[in-house]
């Protein structure tokens, strides 16, 4: 393989704090290189989802509105993240390389024997910040939901509970059964977000099932639903802000935030193509997709 | 012994592909339900072909098992295919109640199955389903070990009436069947000639157990490789005969060692024969991340293991007091 290329991964880590929203572009670049480098290493993995959803994971952990410790991740009081998408596993794997609590380099072994990034989330593995395994669709959000069950009302602390989707994912059944006791149990600190792409792996989301509408929708299933640009960091932290404020207020009702994205958005070749779900760039197209995200 | 030759390299999951095809040929009535992932359990091949009678139900395996059920109930012979991890324990109510209590004429393809499916790891590396399956009443439970079979596999289930499954792997496995080979499902296929040791195996593990058989030869071993390529109903004759014939057992799967092939073999032999057995499997764990064949390595499934259980199994038939035929030279087993 000639055209292999030294992949080295930087060291830089970022702070969690409110920033002005121009500050969250090079974080989320940083995330992204890192995805284009592990699954170019690993040779095989998901490109599409973790890309395009890039953005949302730079507003969540880099914006003030995740409260975690990078030191002491799991020994902590903490916000939770669980990602219902566990096939986007590199995307959180590298968010949280970028807060420093485990080496960026690390995120070489992706995919690889034993490694702690494994190809869907793997708890058993301990690495910090991955709450739960998942990697069979429509599990995770069931999960989160109890987790905010008991953060509100047997706990009864002020923690949040994020949880990621895909918009295919939500096709399974079981995702609107955890939508309905969100709001029945009145979890105003469960903030739920769609990776709107409208791609999945056979194609467009209304071509292979429709799951449209989905703001109608999670409004008839009692959520206060925020659609969103899920590339514009300004619409993300207004978002992310009425969930903190639906929190704060008491009202009751959990979020959800439908973020549009594009399927790997940032390399443009990938942009809004769904063949691009599941398979990682040649050598050839991380070169190319690297320069790119370095200009 | 005999050799069986290796014909090249192909997933099992491609033979499901070509073989629903060729069912589509046959009958007009077969239909095939997607759960987006069609590229990958080679349904997309039905797809193509017969865009009238493919149906995309996307990511909702319970629903795709229960609308299966009643395409069946209305006469259709529906085919709903997934990675086994979805299709045959995310929607386990529905295949008990729905598809098997009513009898329904629904198949399942289960594609992505043990560890061989590799870098994914363990959500996707499903190891529990033949236990499952093949306690459901009524169902019909496949593990073909090559392209060809897995092909004849389809084709027979589809032309049979009853609930069955078919389970198929992700990664290229060895060929040594041909479209001649002979392949009745309950029927299982011997493929070596002997009575030291049986070798009773399903799937990729067929392949691994001729290995362990060629290396066993060298020291004089002969085993009778037994290939049970469906789990239910049980080749029951084949297996008392060699629990008989060789008073010792090994079965290798790539499957949790617990309830599957070893499980239902061990029921069979516990009641008619018994004879030692060791069972060649995953220990109890999940799986994780890595190449197939590192995995396989790695999880213990490999001709190494089958070879080593064989020894271990004739010294416990050799030693023990089941009453069995003693073994002229204990040493040698003992390498
Ligand atoms: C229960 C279950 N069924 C099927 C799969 C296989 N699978 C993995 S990702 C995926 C598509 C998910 O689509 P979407 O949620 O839109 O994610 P995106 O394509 O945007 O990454 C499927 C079907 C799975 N992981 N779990």
């Amino acid at each position: 393989m000639s055209s292999q290329f030294a992949v080295e991964f930087d060291s830089t880590v970022y702070e969690n704090k409110r920033r002005f929203p121009e500050e969250f572009a090079p974080i989320a670049n940083s995330i992204r290189q890192d995805i284009v480098k592990a699954l170019v290493l690993a040779g095989s993995g998901h490109s599409g989802g973790p890309l395009g959803s890039s953005d949302i994971f730079a507003v969540m952990y880099f914006g003030g509105y995740m409260r975690y410790d990078v030191n002491n991740w799991f020994g902590s009081s903490r916000d939770r993240f669980v990602l219902s998408a566990g096939h986007m596993a590199p995307v959180m794997y590298a968010t949280i390389a970028n807060t420093g609590a485990f080496p960026r380099s690390e995120m070489a072994t992706l995919r690889k024997y034993n490694t702690r990034l494994q190809g869907h989330p793997g708890r058993d593995m301990g690495l910090p910040g991955v709450e739960t395994s998942s990697g069979s669709l429509g599990q995770g959000i069931s999960i989160a939901v109890g987790m905010a069950m008991s953060d509100k009302h047997l706990d009864k602390n002020d923690h949040r509970v994020f949880c990621l989707t895909g918009d295919g994912e939500i096709q399974e059944g079981s995702v609107w059964e955890a939508a309905m006791s969100a709001s029945h149990f009145k979890l105003d600190n469960f903030c739920w977000i769609i990776d709107n792409n409208d791609c999945q792996i056979d194609g467009r989301v209304p071509e292979v099932m429709n799951v449209y509408p989905i703001k109608e929708k999670c409004e008839a299933f009692g959520f206060d639903v925020i659609e969103c640009n899920g590339h514009s960091y300004t619409e993300l932290m207004n978002a992310f802000d009425r969930f903190m404020a639906n929190q704060q207020n008491g009202t009751g009702k959990p979020t959800a935030i439908i973020a549009k994205t594009y399927m790997g958005h940032g390399v443009s070749f990938m942009n809004d193509k769904f063949e691009w779900h599941g398979k990682p760039p040649s050598w050839e197209q991380a070169a190319v997709a690297l320069q790119e995200l370095n200009n | 012994m005999q050799e069986i030759q290796k014909l090249g390299m192909k997933p099992t999951r491609f033979g499901f592909g070509e073989g629903l095809v060729e069912l589509g040929t046959r009958h007009d009535n077969v239909v095939v339900l997607g759960g987006d992932i069609t590229g990958s359990v080679m349904t997309s091949l039905f797809k193509e072909k017969f865009p009238e009678r493919f149906f995309s139900i996307g990511i909702a395996e319970q629903n795709a098992t229960t609308i299966a059920t009643g395409l069946a109930l209305s006469g259709k012979i529906p085919f709903f295919a997934s990675y086994g991890a979805f299709c045959a324990l995310r929607n386990a109510d529905q295949l008990r109640i729905s598809v098997c209590y009513n009898e329904a004429n629904v198949k399942i393809g289960g594609g992505h199955a043990g560890i061989s499916v590799g870098p994914d790891g363990a959500t996707h590396q499903v190891l529990e389903e033949v236990a499952f399956l093949r306690t459901l009443p009524h169902m019909t439970m496949i593990v073909p070990a090559d392209f060809e079979e897995a092909k004849k596999a389809t084709i027979a289930m589809g032309e049979m009436v009853g609930p069955a499954y078919i389970r198929f792997g992700r990664s290229p496995v060895p060929m040594f069947t041909t479209a001649d080979s002979p392949f009745v499902l309950g029927k299982a296929n011997q493929l070596t000639d002997g009575n030291d040791v049986a070798i009773l195996t399903n799937g990729w593990m067929v392949w691994e157990s001729i290995v362990a058989a060629q290396e066993l030869a060298k020291r004089g071993i002969k085993a009778r490789v037994i290939n049970v390529h469906t789990v239910k109903p049980i080749d029951v004759e084949a297996i008392v005969t060699a629990a008989r014939e060789c008073g010792c057992i090994v079965t290798a799967e790539e499957h949790q060692v617990h309830g599957g092939l070893g499980g239902a073999v061990a029921e069979v032999v516990c009641k008619n024969s018994p004879v030692p057995m060791e069972f060649v499997g995953v220990k109890d764990s999940f799986g994780g991340s890595g190449e197939p064949e590192e995995l396989m390595e790695k999880f213990g499934l490999t001709w190494k293991e089958i070879y080593a259980s064989a020894l271990v199994a004739m010294e416990r038939r050799d030693k023990g007091s089941s009453g069995f035929r003693m073994v002229k030279d204990v040493a040698v087993y003992n390498g």
